[in-house]
C-alpha cells in the first residue's frame, strides 16, 4: 500500500475529496519549485503531482507548455525531477510524478520506477501510455510497489474503461473534458457522467482533472469525485505574479480556498 | 490493438486515451475500405482523372553521366497534381473522412506541400480544413501559405516550441484531442500512432507498384537499387513497399544531413538518432539523455523533422533497407545538376535522393540500374535555392 493509497482511504473515511496539486519540477525555478511545494503542503493539499517537463507535451495547453519551457531552459533533468519528488514527500504529503512516456523509456523503465520508490513517491501518471504498450512498465511498478495511474477520457467506452482501470493503481485520473490542460470557467458536465461510468466498472478512487481552478468548481466536483486535481490555475498565478514571493502567496491562498472546496461538496 | 500496428519493436500507440476511440474507428474504416472494391475503384478513378496517375518514368541520361555511368530512372511523382507524392495519401484519407461522416480535417505541414495537398482535397470534397504550420515555416514558405488560403483553408501559425513541423504536429494533436468527434487528423507521413504508418503506406504504395511494372517493361528486369529521401518517410515507403520481397533490390533511404551529422545540426534520425517515442509512435528519435526531443536542422523544410516512420526503423534494424545522410551542400549540388542536365527542378527534399544516386551509381558501376523517387517539384524552393546560389530576386 502506497502513501497515496492511504491518503485516498483517509479522505474517503472523512467523507470528502482529496485536493491534488500539480507543479512541474524546476518551475518557476529550482528553488522556487521547492518553496511552492512547501506552500501547497502547508495550505492543506493532500497530494502533489510533480510534472516531468517535456519538449512535446501534446496533452497540455499553453499555461503548462510555458511552464515546461521555462523549466527546460533552466536545465531540469531526471535527477531534478526525483529530487523535487523527495522535497514533496518530505513535507508529508503523498506525491507522484506525471510524465509523458519517452523520458521514462530513455531513463530506463525499471530504474525509473525504482527511483520513484526510492524518493518516497507513490506512483506515476502516464498520460500518453496506453495499456497495450504497458507490459514492461506494469511489471516495473509491481516490483517497485508504486501505483501506475492511467488517464481515462469522456470518449473512453465502457469496455475500455474496465480494461484500463483494471491496470490502474492509486486512483483513476478522469479527464473532465475532451481537450488539453488549462483553466476553464465551468467544469464540463461530461465529468459526472464519466465518473459514474468508472464507478460501474471499478472500486478505485477517482480523481477529476482538467479545467479546475476555483473553490466552487472543487466543491461541485467533490460531490461525486474522490479527488480534485488542479494544475494550470496554480501555474498561471506563478506566471503572472510580479515576484516569486507574491506568486507563492497567491498559490497558498488558492490552495486554502480549494481545500475548503473539497470539504464542502457533500 | 492489432499486431498490424507494430513493426518489430517499433510503431504502436503512445497517445492520450481520449484518442483511442478515434484511432480504432479509423483503423476499422481503413481496413474496410482496403477490402472494398468500390472504395478502391473510386480512389483509382480520382488518381486517373485528378492526380494524373500513373506517373511516368523518365530516364535521366545526362544526369547519369555524373553517376559513374549507371542508368538512372526517375519516378515522376513531381508531375502529380499539387506537385508531389503527397496527394496520394491525402485523397485516400479525405475519402475515408467522408466515409466516417466527419466534416472537418486538420493537418500539419512543414514545407507546405502536405498542407497544400490537404487544402486541395478539402476543396475537392467540400470539407473544412485547418492547417497547422510552425510560425518559422510560414515565413520560409510564404507562397505555400498563400496557396492554402486561396484553396479555402485556414492556416494557423504555431508559436510554441521551435515553431517548426514538430510543433505543428503537437498543435494538431491538441486540436484533435479537443475536436475528435467531428474532426479527422489528416497526418501527412508514415509516422504517428497506429493506424497512420500502415494507412499512409497503403495510400502511397501505388508508387512502387506502378514503378515495378514500368521498370520491368522498360529494362526487362528489376532495378539494382531504389533511392528516396526520408524525412518522415512517406515517399520512400511508397516506392520501397512493392520491392521489399525482391531481396536483390537494394532499398536506400537518404536522410537530411544538414551541416553534417557530426555537427549535431542535422535531421538524419536513423543515422544519428536513438530508439524512442515521439508523436505517438516508437521509432528512432533525435533526443537528448533525458528523452527530450532535440531540434532538427535541414535546408529542406520537408525533411526537417526529428522523428521517422516506424517501418523505416524496422527495415533499418533488420537490414532490409539502408539509410545514409546527405548534407545540405551535396543536396543543393544535385538540385542544380538535375536542373541543368535534365530540365527538371526537383524539390530540395528530393535532391537528397538525387545526391545519393550520384554516390551509389559510382559504387555500383555502369551496369547498374537505379530508380529514384522524384517525389516533388522545386517550384516552392525557388526562393531558398536562389538565396543559396546567390541569384538576385
Amino acid at each position: 500500500m502506497t502513501q497515496l493509497d492511504a491518503v485516498m482511504a483517509k479522505v474517503r473515511a472523512e467523507n470528502r475529496a482529496a485536493l491534488i496539486a500539480y507543479i512541474p519540477a524546476g518551475f518557476p525555478s529550482k528553488q522556487g519549485c521547492a518553496k511552492a511545494i512547501q506552500a501547497l503542503a502547508d495550505a492543506g493539499v493532500d497530494a502533489i503531482e510533480i510534472g516531468f517537463p517535456y519538449s512535446d507535451p501534446v496533452m497540455d495547453g499553453p499555461i503548462i507548455q510555458e511552464a515546461a519551457e521555462i523549466s527546460l531552459k533552466g536545465g531540469t533533468n531526471a535527477a531534478d525531477v526525483f529530487a523535487t519528488l523527495k522535497v514533496a514527500t518530505d513535507t508529508g504529503v503523498a506525491a507522484v510524478v506525471m510524465t509523458y512516456w519517452n523520458p521514462i523509456e530513455r531513463y530506463g523503465v525499471d530504474q525509473f520506477a525504482q527511483s520513484i520508490a526510492d524518493n518516497g513517491g507513490s506512483g506515476v501518471i502516464t498520460p500518453d501510455l496506453t495499456i497495450e504498450e504497458s507490459d514492461r512498465w506494469l511489471a516495473a511498478t509491481i516490483r517497485s510497489q508504486i501505483n501506475p495511474i492511467y488517464v481515462v477520457a469522456p470518449s473512453t467506452n465502457d469496455s475500455r474503461l474496465a480494461a484500463v482501470t483494471s491496470k490502474t493503481g492509486g486512483f483513476v485520473y478522469a479527464a473532465s473534458l475532451m481537450g488539453v490542460t488549462g483553466t476553464r470557467t465551468t467544469v464540463s458536465s461530461d465529468a459526472s457522467n464519466l465518473v459514474s461510468r468508472v464507478r460501474a466498472v471499478s472500486n478505485l478512487p477517482i480523481s477529476v482533472g482538467l479545467g479546475v481552478s476555483t473553490r466552487e468548481q472543487a466543491k461541485s466536483l467533490a460531490a461525486y469525485a474522490d479527488g480534485v486535481i488542479v494544475g494550470s490555475a496554480f501555474i498561471k498565478l506563478l506566471l503572472e505574479a510580479e515576484s516569486e514571493e507574491k506568486g507563492l502567496d497567491a498559490i497558498s491562498h488558492l490552495a486554502k480556498e480549494l481545500a475548503l472546496g473539497v470539504r464542502e461538496g457533500r | 490493438m492489432s499486431s498490424a500496428g507494430r513493426f518489430g519493436e517499433y510503431g504502436g500507440r503512445f497517445v492520450p486515451e481520449a484518442l483511442i476511440g478515434a484511432l480504432n474507428e479509423l483503423e476499422i474504416a481503413h481496413n474496410t475500405a482496403q477490402n472494398d472494391p468500390l472504395f478502391l475503384a473510386e480512389l483509382a478513378e480520382l488518381h486517373r482523372t485528378y492526380t494524373g496517375r500513373p506517373s511516368i518514368i523518365t530516364e535521366a541520361k545526362r544526369f547519369a553521366e555524373y553517376a559513374g555511368g549507371a542508368r538512372i530512372f526517375l519516378k515522376r511523382e513531381d508531375l502529380n497534381h499539387t506537385g508531389s507524392h503527397k496527394i496520394n495519401n491525402v485523397l485516400g484519407q479525405a475519402l475515408l473522412t467522408k466515409r466516417m461522416g466527419k466534416k472537418r480535417i486538420i493537418a500539419e505541414t512543414g514545407a507546405g506541400q502536405h498542407g497544400v495537398a490537404s487544402a486541395t482535397a478539402a476543396a475537392l470534397m467540400g470539407l473544412d480544413c485547418v492547417v497547422y504550420m510552425g510560425e518559422e515555416d510560414t515565413r520560409r514558405q510564404a507562397l505555400n501559405v498563400a496557396r492554402m488560403k486561396l484553396l479555402g483553408a485556414e492556416v494557423v501559425p504555431v508559436t510554441s516550441g521551435s515553431r517548426t513541423l514538430k510543433d505543428a504536429i503537437n498543435e494538431a494533436m491538441r486540436d484533435w484531442v479537443t475536436n475528435v468527434a467531428d474532426t479527422h487528423y489528416l497526418l501527412g507521413t508514415v509516422a504517428g500512432p497506429h493506424p497512420f504508418p500502415t494507412m499512409v503506406r497503403d495510400f502511397h504504395k501505388v508508387i512502387g507498384e506502378e514503378a515495378r511494372e514500368q521498370m520491368l517493361a522498360l529494362t526487362g528486369r528489376l532495378p539494382d537499387a531504389i533511392l528516396a529521401c526520408v524525412g518522415g518517410g512517406s515517399n520512400a515507403i511508397g516506392i520501397f513497399n512493392a520491392f521489399i520481397p525482391d531481396s536483390a533490390v537494394r532499398l536506400i533511404g537518404l536522410e537530411a544531413g544538414g551541416d553534417g551529422v557530426e555537427t549535431g545540426r542535422h535531421a538524419a534520425t536513423i543515422t544519428g538518432g536513438t530508439p524512442g517515442v515521439l508523436h505517438g509512435t516508437r521509432s528512432y528519435v533525435l533526443q537528448d539523455a533525458n528523452g527530450q526531443t532535440v531540434e532538427s536542422h535541414s535546408i529542406s523544410a520537408g525533411l526537417d523533422y526529428p522523428g521517422v516512420g516506424p517501418e523505416h526503423a524496422y527495415l533499418h534494424d533488420i537490414g532490409r533497407a539502408e539509410y545514409r545522410a546527405i548534407n545540405d551542400d551535396a543536396a543543393m549540388a544535385a538540385f542544380s545538376l538535375l536542373s541543368k542536365t535534365e530540365g527538371i527542378i526537383p524539390a530540395i527534399e528530393t535532391a537528397h535522393a538525387l545526391a545519393g544516386a550520384l554516390v551509389v551509381g559510382r559504387e555500383l558501376g555502369p551496369q547498374a540500374n537505379l530508380l529514384i523517387n522524384l517525389s516533388g517539384r522545386g517550384d516552392k524552393d525557388v526562393q531558398t535555392a536562389a538565396q543559396y546560389f546567390g541569384i538576385p530576386l
